[in-house]
């Protein structure tokens, strides 16, 4: 008994320190949604609470969708999401009182890798767009080997598949793309795979510096057939908006944000925030969105 | 006396409870896989569901739910797992059974049974790294995430069952059988074509179809290890998606109560069928055997 002792004392004095008056006007945010964005959200809101103890932030993934649906029924007070609104769901949303705004928290980039022995070095948009759709299924075509195209993608429950579908592909995937159970399945298969090609967050391929070694190469990407083509591996490309496949990871919340939401809203675009942003394997926000942001934050100072 | 009475009474009543639970339990989950199954069939025509080869319920476009592409590679898969564990498999238990000594098959035996604690992702990671690479070498094609890696793996994880039931059976052929066969002259290769495994028929094919089911209802090995292609395999060199491996994927993304959700249901509700199916079938063709040895 007399050994437990120290440890009920420690018990009962963090059941007062919980119970301190200090702590009673705490305020409980809720953030809701993207996977990709929930380990990024937890160290903000972590590093956060440990400044401001008046507040209290629960996190939650689930997907995009999900946590859009939670904004739609006023169950959230933040929505990340890794695409825009679709219509249906501003038309949904509207209805119900709910007025969407969106703030960008940082940016993420898709990389496209093949096999290190792969003559190609750069790729267009509209390349990949017929590769990913079938139209375009040898690399010949593309100044490389009499070879059948070999492709990777993720899976259908990947917010990655969906994004670069829609934006990218803009059509029906081809049905022979190999649909990975994760990442770095994808790298591995394309090590493997002469003929491979394969989309994976630039988050992944930044931890492994020397890609060469690690049996994969990336490609430099071009916005249209004629511009000129940018590496995802230097960050300055992504940072001034130059390369092409890149999403913006979105915040939505109900009108525009005040009190302890804006507060923390404005944290995560801080210096200090967006460092977080880049440690975590994304990117700052690019000015593009400056003003975006600073509408909305601005906006609900007022 | 009264006390013991119903003590005994109430324990019979509690092993009751639990065998009539589990069969509760099945009825329960192949009740709610029908129940749910049967309503994607209010939006999804019967004949395209089974006979239309796009599954795609996703899709940029139009949602297809045809599952003949899924249900060709399900077969596709353990077809070849059979091709290649039943011979080894059955030449395993012939050894094991007959051939090898006392000694060897105390060591052999335990070893062999091991091969079914490996964890399923454990198997499939091997696929990816080492079975898959080396396919794509030997037969010279761009990857190995094809039918055949599923194949290979699929045959090594129902080996251990094949090995186990086929052994059973053939050491349940009866003695004088085989002595019986010695004395007229013949020798062990002989006895054992012509005496022991016709003997031990039954129990060999419902070890056999034991190991299809364990490769039919597997998930994680062929989810890992070949290649999740939508498009209709052509042979063993393309990659496939099976039925299991459709349903992991897919199940943890898809919003409750589309039709989306009641297709896998649909797909859960077959795939049980099939299993049931087999096991039946094996649980026929053993108790047969019982009856002859």
């Amino acid at each position: 008994m007399k050994k437990r002792l120290p440890i009920i004392f420690l018990f009962f004095g963090f059941l007062c320190w919980s119970c301190n008056p200090k702590h009673g006007h705490v305020e409980n945010l809720l953030i809701k949604g993207s996977d990709t964005e929930v380990n990024l959200a937890l160290t903000l809101a972590e590093t956060y609470m440990m400044e401001d103890p008046d507040i209290s932030i629960a996190i939650t993934g689930g997907g995009s969708g999900a946590g859009i649906a939670a904004l739609i029924n006023g169950k959230t007070s933040i929505a990340n999401s890794s695409r825009t609104m679709k219509a249906e769901e501003l038309t949904m949303a509207n209805e119900r009182g709910i007025r969407p705004l969106a703030t960008i928290l940082g940016i993420d980039a898709i990389a496209i890798i093949v096999h290190k022995d792969c003559p190609i070095k750069e790729i267009s948009k509209h390349q990949l767009a017929a590769i990913y759709s079938g139209r375009l299924n040898n690399w010949k075509y593309l100044g490389g080997s009499d070879d059948e195209i070999s492709l990777y993608g993720r899976q259908s429950n990947s917010g990655t598949f969906v994004y670069f579908r829609d934006s990218i592909v803009q059509a029906e995937y081809a049905s022979n793309v190999k649909q990975m159970n994760g990442t770095a399945q994808i790298v591995e298969a394309i090590k493997n795979d002469r003929n491979g090609i394969g989309y994976v967050g630039v988050g992944y391929i930044q931890e492994n510096k020397n890609q060469i070694n690690q049996g994969f190469k990336v490609l430099a990407v071009k916005a249209t057939d004629q511009s000129p083509a940018y590496l995802p591996t230097l960050a300055s490309n992504i940072e001034n908006g130059n390369y092409p496949i890149t999403r913006p990871l979105f915040q939505y919340t109900n009108g525009h944000p005040k009190g302890k939401l804006r507060q923390f809203l404005s944290y995560c675009l801080s210096a200090e925030g967006q460092a977080l942003v880049k440690e975590s394997g994304y990117f700052p926000v690019t000015k593009a969105y400056w003003k975006q942001n600073e509408q909305a934050l601005v906006m609900g100072q007022k | 006396m009264q006390i013991r009475r119903l003590i005994d009474r109430s324990i019979k009543r509690l092993f009751f409870l639990a065998a009539f639970l589990s069969v509760m339990v099945l009825l329960g989950i192949f009740g709610m896989l029908l129940i749910n199954g049967i309503k994607a069939f209010a939006v999804i025509e019967v004949s395209d569901f089974f006979f239309g080869t796009d599954w795609n319920p996703s899709a940029y476009g139009k949602p297809t739910f045809g599952i003949l592409s899924m249900l060709v590679s399900t077969f596709l898969v353990t077809l070849g797992a059979m091709l290649i564990a039943i011979p080894l498999g059955v030449g395993a238990a012939t050894y094991l059974a007959q051939v090898a000594s006392e000694k060897t098959r105390l060591i052999l035996k335990p070893i062999i049974e091991l091969l079914a604690a490996i964890p399923s992702v454990v198997v499939g990671f091997i696929g990816i790294v080492m079975v898959g690479p080396l396919i794509a070498r030997v037969f010279g094609l761009s990857n190995g995430l094809t039918a055949l890696n599923g194949s290979i793996l699929l045959a090594v994880m129902s080996l251990p069952t094949i090995i186990t039931v086929a052994e059973d059976a053939i050491r349940a052929v009866p003695r004088n059988f085989i002595e019986g066969s010695y004395a007229l002259g013949a020798n062990q290769w002989t006895t054992l074509m012509r005496v022991i495994l016709p003997a031990a028929y039954s129990g060999i094919i419902a070890a056999i179809i034991l190991g299809m089911g364990r490769a039919i209802g597997e998930t994680m090995t062929v989810l890992m290890a070949t290649g999740n292609a939508l498009a209709m395999p052509q042979g063993f060199f393309d990659p496939v998606r099976t039925m299991t491996a459709t349903i992991a994927i897919e199940l943890g993304e898809v919003p409750y109560g589309t039709t989306h959700y009641y297709s896998l249901f649909a797909v859960g509700a077959l795939l049980f069928i099939i299993s049931l199916g087999i096991n039946l079938i094996a649980e026929n063709i053993a108790a047969r055997y019982r009856y002859k040895a």
